[in-house]
C-alpha cells in the first residue's frame, strides 16, 4: 500500500490530470512543480496513447500532440527521475503501454521514479489481476474505476479497491460537462458500505462551483479536460495559467 | 481471467462503464443461440433475405489457367447487399430487437459492414448511426451513398489516421455514452467477450455451407481453404467447421499494402506481436512502446492493425497459416478474377484470390481449394481505375 489514502485524511483532495509531454516533457515537468505548490494533493499524469478510447476529444488531441513531439515511455520515466514533489504522483495510461513494456518492468521503474498508483481505463474488474499482482509487489496502488452503471458491481470492485476510488461521474469518455446528472450521492454511499477507501469524482468537472458540489458528496475531485484545455490553449505559456486554475479549484473545495 | 479466452488471447478490456452491457449481451446471447425460435427467425432472414445459401461454384476457366488443384469460389458476394457481412448483422441486429434495443451503432473501413447494419436496421425498423473514417469515406462514397439511401447517419471520424481503427475507437467511445436503447453491431470477430464468439457463430454458415456441397460435388474434403483477413470475420467462418479436420489447411490472406518489410502494411501476423487493444489481447500492428501503428492497404476493409484474438491463438497452435499480399498481388488478382471468371471480387477478397494464384499451379490435379469471395467488387471499381492510373467518373 502506498500513502495515497493518507492524503484524504487532511480534507478534500484536489487531482488535476495532464498529459505528460503536452506541450513539452519540461513543461510537464514544470507543471507537476507548479501543481504540487498551488495545493494538488495528488497529481494524475498521462502517459501518451496512440488510441486513447475512454478519452473525449480534448485529451484525444494531447495524447496526438505530445506523440507527435516524440514522447515514449522511457522518456517520461527519465523526466520524473529529475523531479521531486511530496505530492503523491499517479500515472493514467492503457494497458498496451504497461503490457508492451513489460508489466513487471514497467511497475518497478514507475515506483523507482516515485509513481505511487496507476489507473487503467481499459481494465476492468475481471482483468485487473494481470497488472495488479505486480503493483501489490511493488507497492504501488493499482486504482479501481466504478462507473454510474456498476451497480450490482460496485461491491465487488469497492472491496478490492486500492489507494482512492475513481468515480466516474457520468457515462461516456472524459471532457467538461455543463451538468453532471448521475445520482453520484447514492452511488459513493453504496461504495463506503463496502470499503473505507477514499472516493474522489472525475469525469466532467471544470468549474469551482461543481468541484465544490463534487467535493460535498466525495472525499476529492479530478479533474483533466478543463486543465488539458489550458494546456492547448497556452502552450509553453501554460503554466501560471493552471497554476491560478489548481489555486482557484483547491480553494473552492477547501 | 474473463471468459472469451481462445488460447492468451482475447478477453474483455474495456472500460467499466461497458462492462455491465457487454455481460448482459453475453447473457441474451448464451440464451437465444440455443432458442429454438430465434435461430428459425435469424433462418428465414439469411433465406429469404439474404440469399443464402451462397453458391459453391467452381471455377472452370481458373483450374484450367492455373494448371492444378480445382479451385471452388464460396460466393458470399452474391448475398444480399454484396458481402458476407450481411450474415453477422442480421443476427446481431436481430439479438438487439430481442433486447429491447432500438438504436444500433457501428464501425465500417470499406462500407460494406455499415451498409450491411444500415440494410438491417432498416429491414427491423431500428435507428442507425454509422462511423466512418474520413479517409475511408472519400474511398468508399458509393457506399457512404448506400447508407444514407438506407436510413443511416454516417459519422466521420477524423481522430488518429482517419480509417477502420479510428472507427472502432469512436464507436465504443459512442457506445459507453448511450447504451440502454443502443446495441454495437461490431463488424468483425474482434473487440471484448462475446463479439468474437458470436460474430464467428454468425459467419460459420459458411464453413458449414462448403462442407455439406463439397461434398455433395467432390464426395471429400478440401485440401485447404482460404480467404482474406482483416479483423478475420469471413475467414474464421470459412474455417470454423474444418478445424477439427485436420487434413484441411485453412489460410488466411493478411493485407501487405506496399509489403510486410515497409511502414505502409496491414499484415499484423506478419508483422505485429502481442497486445492489448479494442477490447482484446491480440496480435497489433504497434511500436516497441506499444503505440498502435497507423497502418496500410489498398483495400479499406483490411486496413487494420489487428487481427481477431480466435485467428491469433489458430496461429499459435499453428492450425492456420497466415500469408501476406500485396497490393499490387490484390489488383492483379482483381483484374484476373474479373476476366477469367466473370466475377469481379472485393478488393479484399482478391487477396485471398491471389494466395490461389500463387499455390494452385503448384499443387496436384486432386487438390481441392476453396476459396470465400467475401464481397463484390462494385464498390472498388474506381479506385482500382484510380490505381491503374485511369481516372472514371462514378
Amino acid at each position: 500500500m502506498s500513502k495515497i489514502s493518507d492524503v484524504f485524511k487532511k480534507g478534500k483532495a484536489f487531482i488535476p490530470f495532464v498529459t505528460c509531454g503536452d506541450p513539452s516533457l519540461m513543461i510537464t515537468r514544470e507543471l507537476i512543480y507548479a501543481m504540487s505548490e498551488a495545493g494538488a494533493d495528488i497529481i494524475e499524469l498521462g502517459i501518451p496513447f496512440s488510441d486513447p478510447t475512454a478519452e473525449g476529444p480534448v485529451i484525444q488531441e494531447a495524447n496526438k500532440r505530445a506523440l507527435a513531439t516524440g514522447v515514449t515511455t522511457d522518456k517520461v520515466f527519465e523526466m520524473l527521475e529529475t523531479v521531486s514533489v511530496d505530492t503523491p504522483l499517479v500515472f493514467m495510461t492503457y494497458a498496451n503501454v504497461l503490457f508492451s513494456y513489460g508489466i513487471e518492468r514497467f511497475v518497478i521503474r514507475a515506483k523507482e521514479v516515485g509513481i505511487q498508483g496507476i489507473i487503467l481505463p481499459d481494465i476492468p474488474y475481471e482483468e485487473k489481476e494481470e497488472f495488479e499482482v505486480e503493483c501489490q509487489k511493488h507497492g504501488v496502488d493499482f486504482i479501481s474505476l466504478i462507473a454510474p452503471n456498476s451497480k450490482e458491481r460496485t461491491q465487488m470492485i469497492a472491496k478490492q479497491a486500492e489507494g482512492f476510488v475513481y468515480c466516474v461521474s457520468s457515462l461516456g469518455v472524459t471532457g467538461v460537462r455543463t451538468t453532471i446528472q448521475t445520482n453520484l450521492d447514492e452511488m459513493i454511499q453504496t461504495i463506503k458500505q463496502y470499503t473505507d477507501t477514499p472516493c474522489a469524482i472525475g469525469f466532467g468537472i471544470s468549474a469551482p462551483d461543481q468541484a465544490k458540489a463534487m467535493s460535498q458528496i466525495s472525499d476529492g475531485v479530478i479533474v483533466g479536460s478543463a486543465i488539458v484545455k489550458l494546456c492547448q490553449e497556452h502552450k509553453e505559456n501554460c503554466v501560471p495559467y493552471i497554476k491560478d486554475y489548481v489555486l482557484a479549484m483547491k480553494n473552492a473545495i477547501k | 481471467m474473463s471468459n472469451g479466452r481462445f488460447g492468451v488471447h482475447g478477453g474483455q478490456y474495456i472500460p467499466e462503464t461497458l462492462m455491465k452491457t457487454v455481460i448482459e449481451l453475453e447473457q441474451a446471447y448464451e440464451f437465444y443461440k440455443n432458442d429454438e425460435n430465434f435461430n428459425k427467425e435469424l433462418e428465414e432472414l439469411l433465406n429469404n433475405y439474404a440469399n443464402r445459401p451462397s453458391r459453391l461454384y467452381y471455377a472452370k476457366r481458373m483450374t484450367e489457367n492455373l494448371g492444378g488443384a480445382k479451385i471452388y469460389l464460396k460466393r458470399e458476394d452474391l448475398n444480399h447487399t454484396g458481402a458476407h457481412k450481411i450474415n453477422n448483422v442480421l443476427g446481431q441486429v436481430l439479438l438487439a430487437k430481442k433486447m429491447g434495443k432500438t438504436r444500433v451503432i457501428a464501425e465500417t473501413g470499406a462500407g460494406q459492414h455499415g451498409v450491411a447494419t444500415a440494410t438491417a436496421a432498416a429491414l427491423m425498423g431500428m435507428e442507425c448511426v454509422v462511423f466512418m473514417g474520413q479517409e475511408d469515406i472519400e474511398r468508399q462514397a458509393l457506399n457512404v451513398y448506400r447508407m444514407r439511401l438506407l436510413g443511416a447517419t454516417v459519422n466521420s471520424v477524423t481522430s488518429g489516421t482517419a480509417t477502420l481503427k479510428d472507427a472502432v475507437s469512436e464507436t465504443m467511445r459512442e457506445w459507453t455514452k448511450r447504451m440502454d436503447d443502443t446495441h454495437y453491431v461490431l463488424g468483425s470477430v474482434m473487440g471484448p467477450h462475446p463479439f468474437p464468439m458470436m460474430v464467428r457463430d454468425f459467419q460459420a454458415v459458411i464453413s458449414k455451407e462448403i462442407k455439406q456441397q463439397i461434398l455433395e460435388l467432390e464426395g471429400r474434403l478440401p485440401t485447404a481453404v482460404l480467404a482474406c483477413v482483416g479483423g478475420g470475420s469471413n475467414a474464421i467462418g470459412t474455417f470454423y467447421h474444418f478445424i477439427e479436420d485436420k487434413e484441411v489447411r485453412l489460410i488466411g490472406c493478411e493485407a501487405a499494402g506496399r509489403g510486410v518489410n515497409t511502414a505502409q502494411t496491414a499484415a499484423t501476423i506478419a508483422t505485429g506481436s502481442l497486445g492489448i487493444f479494442h477490447g482484446m489481447k491480440s496480435y497489433f500492428c504497434q511500436d516497441e512502446y506499444g503505440q498502435i501503428a497507423p497502418v496500410y492497404s489498398i483495400s479499406a476493409g483490411l486496413d487494420y492493425p489487428g487481427i481477431g484474438p480466435e485467428h491469433a491463438d489458430l496461429y499459435d497452435q499453428k492450425r492456420a497459416e497466415y500469408v501476406a499480399i500485396t497490393d499490387d498481388e490484390a489488383v492483379e488478382a482483381f483484374e484476373y478474377l474479373s476476366r477469367m471468371e466473370g466475377i469481379i471480387p472485393a478488393i479484399e477478397s482478391a487477396h485471398a484470390i491471389a494466395q490461389v494464384m500463387k499455390i494452385a499451379g503448384t499443387m496436384d490435379k486432386e487438390d481441392i481449394l476453396v476459396v470465400t469471395v467475401s464481397g463484390r467488387g462494385d464498390k472498388d471499381c474506381a479506385q482500382i481505375a484510380r490505381y491503374k492510373g485511369e481516372e472514371i467518373y462514378e
